[in-house]
């Protein structure tokens, strides 16, 4: 244990949580929010309340400077204000991107009172709701640290190689909306973050620390979100993969949508345009995300929790940890009828 | 300091026997036991505290000299050379140790004071919980500290095994230790870092400490003498080489031993495959990010106040230097009568800055004492 890291302790609570979704997640990890709330309802016994009334934070159009910072506050602050109805106090967001935004404007009113009353104000003329701050306000991945031994308790995968019986090596990236802006809003802090290596030393397996580690994963909204730019974004990702490539890990793991999506996407286009591949043996390396790493150690079926959907085959991560599946229902819907094939790809070179 | 593993540094270190000075029979004492009515406690053996207990006693006036460690000479016995003449810390040592050896002299070695108290013109001089002495005025002599560097934590000090300060470079070459790449052999480089706890208010530090720049200069050549294939970078906001020497050594740091200078903060540092230490900064003058990979990364750090906390006695170090009361003119502490500064716990200074401090808080507590006791002239 880093002997500092006491510092950046955060309070996490203990039950009754609101919990508001990822735009991003839910649809290209659409298994994932779903899974989060399963293992908090009927693995940890915690109660979990979504109101079906919450929408997005407005998080990619504020960065992207197509939403003004009013109107983004004056929606936050209607989430709240969902919150407060439903009797919860206790705030987790599943993205990164929003935890970002949310701690921003509670820093912005913190300064500036009078902003916040002028919030109070717009969400009162539009909707004639009111709102109250979170008591506890964190991500989803603490939830997932804080119960990370009990978790183990009821694993049935580790996070080690079937084969070997040595453990897992993982990368494990962190979104830069996570701890970069409010280092003492995530456990560990920015520069060396503890709140994936947590989940991952608690499971069983090893972290890799490569030198870009801490490099932002490539998403960078305007980078990706202006096709002009979208070179800037895959080579972000580039740098990342070329760096961790030398220590040949297993797997990655992130806690942000954006990251997850960019690090997994992207392994299939830089293999199409120059056919480099960054996981050991020539093969590409499985990304997944912090519940899906939690749904595969308390042994949920793969496929029911949507590793299906990632653009990295998972089925080489699933037979190193020696974790049982059926090829033929992999893209099998909740009745078994198959809803599409796996199509062959073959590698342009 | 937290003890540092030097796992690649080849250990030259013999055990030097405690600055022996500190007993009576390795120097002859000097002055006469004649009775001394008044007594001064000067609190620290540094460079100060040594010039003002010296001072203190060639004026008759009795010194009661706290030290907390087992022996006196503070970060000097710690230190190599000396810029900018490189004269060894030893000699310096040699010098300002002389002068007390003295009969009025009273050394008390091992003793912290926490804090002091002024009452109806006597000075209490209090340990953690009890008191261990009086006295008519106080010298506070207590120096700096180091900038705990674990605070820039995006250099990894105290994680990456390569990654060090000043400080335990310093103590690396008074030690006659190697420096070694993680193959044993010298290193192919080592880069610098200006400014770790000094112009930051990231971590709450506005002050410039002043002497970084000169000792990374400094240290700088030092790696090139003993390396010469070393190639040594040093990363700067901008170069203050202020004091006698200085300049002239920043000049033969680049002319002569082909430091190169590189004006840009670094960002941050990782530990690569091997081992060694990547760097990512920005070159300013050139407009261009940069990243570099070495074997050591050795961080400058600043000065932090140390007497705050004696003055406060609430134990807590505050962030800014003690202020004395006419900081222009004189080192009395304000509201605090008989109680003077000296040294680097009124602010970062040199050597020579602190031994000249030092010996004028004695005449300033000697002023105070002679109108106290009513001898003005």
């Amino acid at each position: 244990m880093i002997h500092y890291w006491r510092d950046y302790q955060k309070e996490i609570a203990e039950d009754e949580f609101f919990y508001v979704r990822s735009c991003i997640r839910q649809n290209f990890f659409p298994g994932a929010e779903n899974l989060f709330i399963d293992i908090l309802r009927n693995k940890l016994g915690k109660k979990v309340f979504e109101d079906a009334d919450h929408t997005t934070c407005t998080g990619i159009g504020y960065h992207s400077d197509i939403v003004p910072i009013e109107t983004t506050m004056t929606v936050i602050a209607r989430q709240f204000a969902l919150m407060k109805e439903r009797g919860y106090r206790n705030l987790v967001i599943s993205c990164v991107t929003s935890f970002g935004l949310y701690s921003e404007i509670l820093d912005l009113w913190k300064h500036d009172p009078a902003l916040k009353t002028k919030i109070e104000g717009y969400l009162s003329e539009a909707t004639g709701r009111s709102f109250d701050e979170p008591a506890n306000m964190v991500h989803a991945s603490d939830i997932l640290y804080k119960f990370r031994y009990e978790i183990a308790e009821q694993a049935v995968n580790r996070l080690v190689n079937n084969e070997t019986g040595l453990p897992l090596r993982v990368v494990d990236h962190i979104g830069c909306h996570y701890a970069k802006t409010f280092p003492e809003r995530g456990i560990g802090g920015s520069e060396f973050p503890q709140v994936l290596t947590g989940l991952i030393k608690a499971w069983g397996g090893e972290t890799v620390d490569y030198p870009e580690r801490r490099h932002c994963c490539g998403f960078g909204f305007r980078q990706y979100i202006l096709q002009s730019s979208r070179g800037y974004s895959i080579s972000h990702s580039r740098t990342k993969l070329e760096s961790m490539m030398p220590y040949e890990p297993d797997l990655i793991v992130a806690n942000c949508p954006g990251c997850a999506m960019f690090l997994d996407r992207w392994q299939y286009t830089l293999e199409e345009t120059d056919g480099s591949v960054y996981g050991p043996g020539r093969t590409k390396i499985p990304v997944v995300t912090h519940e899906e790493l939690a749904g595969l150690v308390l042994g949920y079926d793969p496929w029911e929790i949507g590793l299906q959907t990632h653009q990295v085959p998972v089925e080489g991560l699933l037979d190193k940890i020696g974790i049982r599946y059926d090829p033929e229902k992999k893209y099998a819907d909740r009745q078994g009828k198959l809803i599409g094939d796996t199509v062959a790809v073959t590698a342009i070179v | 300091m937290m003890p540092r593993e030097k796992p690649y540094i080849k250990s030259n270190r013999q055990e030097i026997p405690a600055f022996a000075g500190m007993t009576s029979d390795a120097q002859p004492v000097t002055g006469n036991r004649q009775p001394v009515t008044v007594r001064v406690a000067v609190v620290g053996g540094g460079p100060a505290g040594m010039a003002a207990v010296g001072a203190l006693a060639a004026m008759h006036i009795g010194v009661d000299w706290y030290e907390k460690e087992d022996r006196v000479g503070g970060k000097l016995n710690n230190y190599h050379q000396l810029f900018p003449d490189r004269v060894p810390a030893s000699e310096a040592f040699g010098q300002l140790v002389k002068g007390t050896y003295h009969n009025h002299i009273d050394r008390h070695l091992g003793k912290a004071i926490t804090s002091v108290g002024v009452n109806a013109g006597r000075i209490s001089l209090n340990g953690k919980d009890h008191k261990i002495g009086e006295a008519d005025a106080v010298i506070l002599a207590t120096g700096f500290d180091f900038f705990d560097a674990r605070h820039k934590e995006e250099f990894g000090y105290g994680i990456y095994k390569h990654v060090i300060t000043s400080a335990d470079l310093e103590t690396v070459f008074a030690d006659g230790d190697k420096l070694l790449n993680v193959n044993g052999s010298a290193p192919a480089s080592v880069a610098f870092v200006h400014c770790v706890g000094s112009r930051d208010e990231q971590v709450g530090v506005s002050y410039c400490s002043r002497l970084c720049c000169i000792t990374g200069i400094k240290q700088a050549i030092q790696i090139r003498r003993e390396y010469r294939e070393t190639r040594v970078y040093n990363f700067y906001i901008d170069m203050r080489a202020f004091g006698r020497g200085y300049e002239e050594l920043y000049r033969e740091a680049q002319e002569n031993h082909g430091v190169r200078f590189i004006r840009g903060r670094v960002s941050e540092a990782s530990e690569d495959e091997q081992g060694r230490i990547r760097v990512k900064a920005e070159d300013t003058l050139m407009s261009r990010p940069i990243k570099l990979t070495v074997d050591w990364l050795v961080l400058l750090i600043g000065m932090s106040p140390s007497c705050s906390a004696v003055l406060s006695g609430k134990g807590e170090r505050e962030k800014s230097f003690t202020n004395a009361e006419n900081p222009l003119t004189g080192s009395a502490v304000k509201g605090q009568p008989g109680v003077f500064l000296a040294g680097c716990c009124a602010g970062p200074m040199s050597i020579p800055e602190s031994v000249a401090s030092g010996r004028s808080a004695a005449v300033q507590a000697a002023e105070y004492l002679n109108k106290k006791n009513g001898n003005s002239e």
